[in-house]
This record gives structure tokens, C-alpha cells and sequence, in this order.
């Protein structure tokens, strides 16, 4: 493993084995009363995000916390050279708190890779999501769950067919998971309409349809993005309307798939946009579990980048700590 | 003011001679050897080569308004030590240069400064709000005899203003000076759009926004029979559109940056900012085109977009940072080592390209001519085999974004002579009056 994680292309097949057999681990801790692990304890872990993102910060704040870590929370929204405090000055500022390992939200791309090559702080920095460019640990969770409800739970994706649909071209969870994913070899589809994937992307280890009803029915698992609302008023497609009908995911569309596909999104969702109430709620929905994998997987991230010397889930044995 | 003479310098390149200049022109050229040194101050200059001194058509002087990134007199002496005797001073300073006031302060400080000949570019509108015409013949008719109009920064992209300002310039014999940017084709705009900018997720600035506006222009120049000259042309299309153009006999000209001749995207996957500029870095097929162009003469001149930006401004995130980098101290050394060591350029062309025809373009008078009796004394001596590493605290300019940290540059500027008086001497700026 490398000392950060900036990009799922930081991982070889091999990292992201191992992320995810760890994951596989500690995720047996959350089966336990006591959930938590004195792996990480005294190491600090600060959650830096300047962005708004609770979904995010609080599935990395539990996974420091069952690692015994000590967590700072560190919100700085709107901070920017224009607005307040730079970029460097957080960072100084974390380096002097002695942040073991910063995991990075920012609204800019690139924000988390500046850290780490900067010089500016000392720790590992984990990107937790960088304006329209990745977002790996969502990758991973999403590869673990893949793993978990298709092949077992074992061993990588080989030719399993992931279809991911919407708007690729601001999505960083869509690269993300396109490099990670390959890298498991999976094959995965991208589609959406022409106006929302970016040039350049028949370069990426993918296909590409603009066409979703085709796709559907070879696909081991449907991938939904969230599309903004405001992407129509920027031309990008001509009505919410007409996105559904195209590229959202139905009932009918849902009956397409095969017995054993199953239907992910990375959240939060627009119920009746991309996806519907039905198929939201449908028993092909692993969404929920999605959010459970999180922890876990960020919790091997976290124990992996930050060394952890004994075991990873050597269980904790004094009553006064647990959650 | 001494008599100079230059002992054994080769111009262009060629075999070596002694230049003896007296007050502000060059009164003798002969063989080396043959000159009568008594009274005179000598320079030696065997080994080096001799070339007019450079004008740079595109400098940002950063003054007045942001005196904390550059001032006349620090950017002037940067220009000196890269070999040049005259710059254009960018008309995007606050307030903006769009009235007679401003030129005339920016061309007296130029002048008291005594690094190099200053000439401001006038806005072509006012407040570069792209709205209403500033008042280009006060700025023409004033004592900073302005020729080149410009709203660099932001594009003159109504058609109908660009127009006008085409003609309107035709009285004084006058060009527009264009940025090309379609704005709504750049809303965002962070990079070259291409495969790294989908990969790096930064939005994309595409090539087809600087060659539609110079599609146009071109036409629009062809229609009302003026002069156009395109700034920093970055990409292989431009480079396509020009030729063409010329070939139809528009009366246009064009320029290319030292960076767009060596630079590419891929330095944007660092997220570095100092590799942030616009137009964006393009891709290697583009800097071979520009390459190529600048060699066929397609692009008439080199200027450096020399651009200042004070530290805060580049260390940040590549999203929140400035658009723009230094080049006036690694201006020579670019070309040579982009044109000159490729084989693309010989001296002649580098002194075609660096003084000559951008002095022609600003209409500046005493710029731009040969190594002759009778000429204006203004030469820049080059140590065409020296190398030397680019340290950003050691550059003369107030800032530091140079985009070649430690990097290792080919050609050195060891002595500059403007109107006569030496203002580099052994890669130091001194003033010798």
C-alpha cells in the first residue's frame, strides 16, 4: 500500500485484495457486542471537510472510533484563498494538532493530492471525495459489496458485469469505480447520455452505451448515480422527464435484469429521478448495505495506511471502553 | 553617455565582429579585432552571439493595482535580464488601462525605470467589460503612442464590438490584439479539455474556444480590412486557421508563449498550480503544431504572457489559484531549447521572431533592427552553450511562478544594451548611466 490514498489507481489488484479481506475482518467486529478494536488507539485521525457531506464523515468517524482512534472533526466549508483561511494554513494547523492521518472531502479536485505532496503535513491523507474526480473509498465499499453478493466474498470481480448509468462526467464516484473495479476484473459499462461523459472516455478500461435497455439485461449489477437537478438547467438534458424515461431506473426495467443482479447507488438518492420508490425498496437494493460496508471498509483503510502493529481485529478486553 | 564597444560577438550567429555604439545607435560594425578601443568601454563578448534586443508583445506589469505581485520597474528589469529592451504592458491592471491617464503613467514609469522601452496596450473597452469602446484614439494620440488594443484576460467576444474596434483602429494604424476564449465555452474552465481533464476531473477549456473566435476574427479582419493580431496561440487548429488566413491575405499576426512551445497537460496531473495558465497547457500534437507554425512563420512572434502572481495565489488548490505564469527571465532559454537545439530556428529566425517582428506588429519605432551602422543600440549578447537552473527566489520579478523550478534551461542572457546604455552586465542588472 501506498502512505495515502488519492485514487483508486493507487491500488494494485493486490491492495485492493487485501483493503478488502481486511474489510472482510473487521467487518465480523460489528457482529460482536463490544464493537470496538484498540488497533489505532493514541493515533489521531482528523476528518477534514470542506464540504458539506454527513453521510461520509460520520461512516469515517465510526471507523476510527472501532479502531479506538481519536478523532477531530474538522469542518472548513467555504474556506478557500478568497474565503478565509487557505488550504495550507488547515493544514499547518492540522500538522501542529499531530494528525496521524487526515481523510480529506473538498470541493475542488485535486485538494487531497495537494496535501499529500505538498510537504505541508506529515500524515497519510485519505481522499474522502475531490470535487468531479474520485472518490475511492466509495469504490471500495462498492467493490465489497459486489464481493460479498456475487462471488461469495472472496477472491476479486473477474468477469462480472457492472453497469454504472448517469451523469459519469461530474461523477467521481463513477471514476473511482471504473479504475477500481477493472482493476478487479470486472467489466464494467458506463452509461449515460452523450452530454454527461466526459471526452476522452473511451479511453477508460470500460465500455460505453447511451443506451441503458440493452444493458440491462447482461448486467450483474446496475449502479445508479445521482443526477442533479441543476444539470438540466445547463443543457445538459432537456427535462427530469425525459432523464427518466431514458436513463432512470423502474420497475419495468428492474424486471430486465437477471435472478441474481442487483441494483446499487451510492446515495443520497433523487427517488423518482434516476431510481424509483419501487426499485429503491426492492429486495435487488443492496443501498443499506452499501452504507454498512462503509465502515468496514474504511476501517481496513484506515488500519492499513496507519500500520497498525497488532492484529487487526484482536478483540478489546477492558469493560470501560465501547461505544 | 561612454561610447560601448562590443568586442568579438557574432550576430546571428555569425562570424565574429566588433560593435561600437555611441550615444543611442550603433555607428561601426567590423571584424573582430579591428576597432580602436581607447576611451570606450569594453565588453567582451567572444563566444557569444549577438542579436537585436527583444520585444515582447504580452507583459503583465501588474502595475498600478498590484504592486505586491509586480511593478513597471521590477517587472523591467526582469525583461531586461531575459534579453529584452522593450515590453507591452498589458492593459488589465487596476484601474485599467482604458483612458490616455493610465497608458501615460505606465509608459512615464517605464520610462524613469530605464530597464527597457515600455508601451502600454490599450483596453479595447471600458473597464474590459466588453460593452462599451474605451477611447482608443485619445490613448493613440497620447504620449504613450498606443498601437495594440487589447482586452486580454477576457475576450473581446461580442462580434459587433469587435467589429467596430477593427475599424475604428484603422484611423491610427492601430491592431486589436485578441484574446481568444469563446466565455461560454469556458465557463469553469480549469485545463486543456482532452482524456487527462475527464481523468483529473477538472473542467475542460476546449480548443474549438479559441479557434471559433479566431475563425471569426479572421473573417471579420478580412471584411472591414483591418489588422488583428491573436494572442498566446495555444493549440494545432489555431495554428491551421492562421495559415489560412494569411494564405487569403488577411492582414493578421500572431503570437505564441514560451510555455505553449514546451509545456504540456500532463503537468496538471501534479494539481500543481504553478502549471496552471490560460489558454491551458495543450497536448505534445499541439506544441509540435505551434512549433512548427512559429518556424514557418505562420506565428510571427514569441511573447511571454509574462504573468505575476504573488505566492498565496499558487499555493492553494489548482481550482481556487490564478491563471498565468512568469516568463520574461526564461523567455531565451525556452525558445532555445524548444526551436533552436530542435533544429526549427536558426539565430536569424530567433531575432525574426523575438525583436523584429513583434516590434513591426506594436508599430515601435526604434525596435527591431538589424546589427548595423546607424541602427538604435539595443542587443542582447547570448551564451548559446551555457546552461543554468531556474531557482524562483533568484528571478528578478517580485513573484515566483515560474513554471520551471530546478529545472535546467539551455542559452543564457549574459549582457542586454538599451539605447545604449548596458542594463545587464554578466547576467546582473545594473544601470551603467
Amino acid at each position: 500500500m501506498k502512505r495515502h490514498l488519492l485514487s483508486a489507481a493507487d491500488l494494485s489488484h493486490s491492495d485492493a485484495l487485501l483493503v478488502l479481506d481486511t474489510a472482510a475482518q473487521l467487518a465480523r467486529v460489528a457482529d460482536r457486542p463490544v464493537k470496538k478494536l484498540p488497533t489505532l488507539r493514541g493515533r489521531t485521525v482528523v476528518n477534514l471537510f470542506f464540504e458539506d457531506s454527513t453521510r461520509t464523515r460520520i461512516s469515517f468517524e465510526a471507523a476510527a472510533k472501532r479502531l479506538s482512534a481519536d478523532v477531530i472533526n474538522f469542518s472548513a466549508k467555504g474556506s478557500s484563498v478568497s474565503k478565509g483561511e487557505s488550504l495550507k494554513d488547515t493544514a499547518l494547523t492540522l500538522e501542529a494538532m499531530g494528525a496521524d492521518a487526515v481523510v480529506v472531502r473538498h470541493g475542488s479536485s485535486g485538494a487531497p493530492h495537494r496535501l499529500a505532496s505538498s510537504g505541508w503535513i506529515g500524515g497519510s491523507v485519505v481522499n474522502a471525495g475531490d470535487g468531479t474526480h474520485e472518490h475511492p473509498t466509495q469504490a471500495l465499499l462498492d467493490a465489497f459489496t459486489l464481493r460479498e453478493n456475487l462471488v461469495g466474498g472472496e477472491g476479486d470481480l473477474t468477469g462480472k458485469k457492472v453497469t454504472i448509468v448517469g451523469d459519469v462526467l461530474h461523477s467521481r464516484v463513477a471514476r473511482s469505480n471504473v479504475l477500481l473495479l477493472s482493476t478487479l476484473g470486472a467489466d464494467v459499462t458506463l452509461v449515460a447520455p452523450p452530454t454527461l461523459l466526459p471526452i476522452g472516455v473511451e479511453t477508460w478500461p470500460c465500455k460505453v452505451s447511451y443506451d441503458l435497455d440493452p444493458v440491462i439485461p447482461e448486467s450483474d449489477a446496475v449502479m445508479m448515480l445521482r443526477v442533479q437537478l441543476e444539470r438540466m438547467t445547463d443543457s445538459y438534458f432537456p427535462t427530469a422527464r425525459e432523464y427518466s424515461r431514458r436513463y432512470g431506473l423502474d420497475n419495468h426495467r428492474m424486471s430486465l435484469l437477471s435472478e441474481r443482479s442487483i441494483v446499487m447507488h451510492p446515495g443520497p438518492m433523487n427517488r423518482g429521478m434516476e431510481i424509483t420508490a419501487d426499485v429503491a425498496d426492492s429486495k435487488r437494493s443492496v443501498i443499506v448495505e452499501q452504507v454498512a460496508n462503509g465502515v468496514s471498509v474504511r476501517m481496513a483503510v484506515l488500519y492499513l495506511l496507519l500500520g497498525g502493529n497488532a492484529p487487526a481485529a484482536t478483540p478489546i478486553n477492558e469493560p470501560s471502553e465501547g461505544i | 553617455m561612454p561610447r560601448i564597444v562590443v568586442l568579438g560577438a557574432s550576430p546571428l550567429g555569425g562570424a565574429p565582429v566588433d560593435i561600437v555604439m555611441d550615444g543611442d545607435r550603433i555607428v561601426e560594425v567590423v571584424g573582430a579585432g579591428k576597432t580602436d578601443t581607447g576611451g570606450a568601454r569594453t565588453i567582451d563578448a567572444h563566444g557569444l552571439v549577438a542579436l537585436p534586443g527583444f520585444v515582447d508583445l504580452h507583459t503583465h506589469l501588474r502595475e498600478p493595482g498590484r504592486e505586491d505581485a509586480e511593478t513597471v520597474e521590477s517587472g523591467t528589469r526582469a525583461a531586461a535580464l531575459g534579453g529584452f529592451t522593450c515590453v507591452h504592458a498589458m492593459a488589465n491592471t487596476e484601474p485599467v488601462a482604458d483612458t490616455a491617464g493610465v497608458v501615460e503613467q505606465v509608459w512615464r514609469l517605464g520610462k524613469e525605470a530605464q530597464w527597457c522601452e515600455v508601451r502600454p496596450v490599450g483596453a479595447v473597452t471600458v473597464g474590459l467589460a466588453g460593452q462599451h469602446m474605451a477611447e482608443l484614439g485619445a490613448m493613440a494620440a497620447s504620449a504613450a503612442q498606443v498601437r495594440l488594443f487589447s482586452d486580454d484576460g477576457k475576450c473581446v467576444d461580442d462580434a459587433v464590438i469587435m467589429r467596430r474596434a477593427l475599424e475604428y483602429v484603422k484611423a491610427f494604424d492601430g491592431a486589436v490584439a485578441q484574446h481568444a476564449q469563446e466565455p461560454r465555452l469556458t465557463e469553469g474552465a480549469q485545463m486543456n479539455e482532452g482524456v487527462l481533464s475527464g481523468t483529473l476531473g477538472l473542467r475542460g477549456w476546449p480548443a474549438v474556444a479559441e479557434e471559433a473566435i479566431i475563425a471569426r476574427d479572421v473573417l471579420l479582419t478580412q471584411h472591414v480590412n483591418s489588422r488583428l493580431h491573436v494572442c498566446h496561440v495555444s493549440t494545432a487548429g489555431s495554428v491551421e486557421l492562421i495559415r489560412w488566413a494569411k494564405a487569403k491575405g488577411i492582414n493578421v499576426t500572431a503570437e505564441v508563449t514560451p510555455h505553449h512551445l514546451l509545456l504540456t497537460d500532463e503537468l496538471a496531473r501534479s494539481y500543481d498550480p504553478h502549471f496552471k495558465v490560460n489558454p491551458p497547457l495543450r497536448t505534445q500534437e499541439d506544441v509540435i503544431a505551434l512549433r512548427e507554425g512559429l518556424a514557418d512563420g505562420t506565428i510571427d512572434a514569441v511573447a511571454t504572457d509574462h504573468a505575476p502572481h504573488p505566492v498565496e495565489d499558487k499555493e492553494c488548490e489548482w481550482s481556487a489559484a490564478a491563471f498565468g505564469m512568469l516568463g520574461l527571465e526564461t523567455a531565451l532559454s525556452v525558445v532555445v531549447e524548444s526551436m533552436v537545439n530542435t533544429g526549427l530556428l536558426d539565430w536569424a529566425g530567433v531575432a525574426d521572431r523575438m525583436s523584429t517582428r513583434p516590434a513591426q506588429i506594436g508599430r515601435v519605432k526604434d525596435q527591431g533592427g538589424s546589427i548595423a551602422a546607424g541602427e538604435p543600440a539595443h542587443l542582447t549578447l547570448i551564451d548559446p552553450g551555457a546552461t543554468w537552473t531556474v531557482r524562483p527566489t533568484e528571478l528578478a520579478s517580485l513573484s515566483r511562478n515560474t513554471p520551471y523550478r530546478e529545472r535546467v534551461l539551455p542559452g543564457r542572457v549574459v549582457h542586454t544594451i538599451y539605447a545604449g546604455n548596458q542594463t545587464v552586465t554578466d547576467g546582473t542588472a545594473q544601470r551603467t548611466r
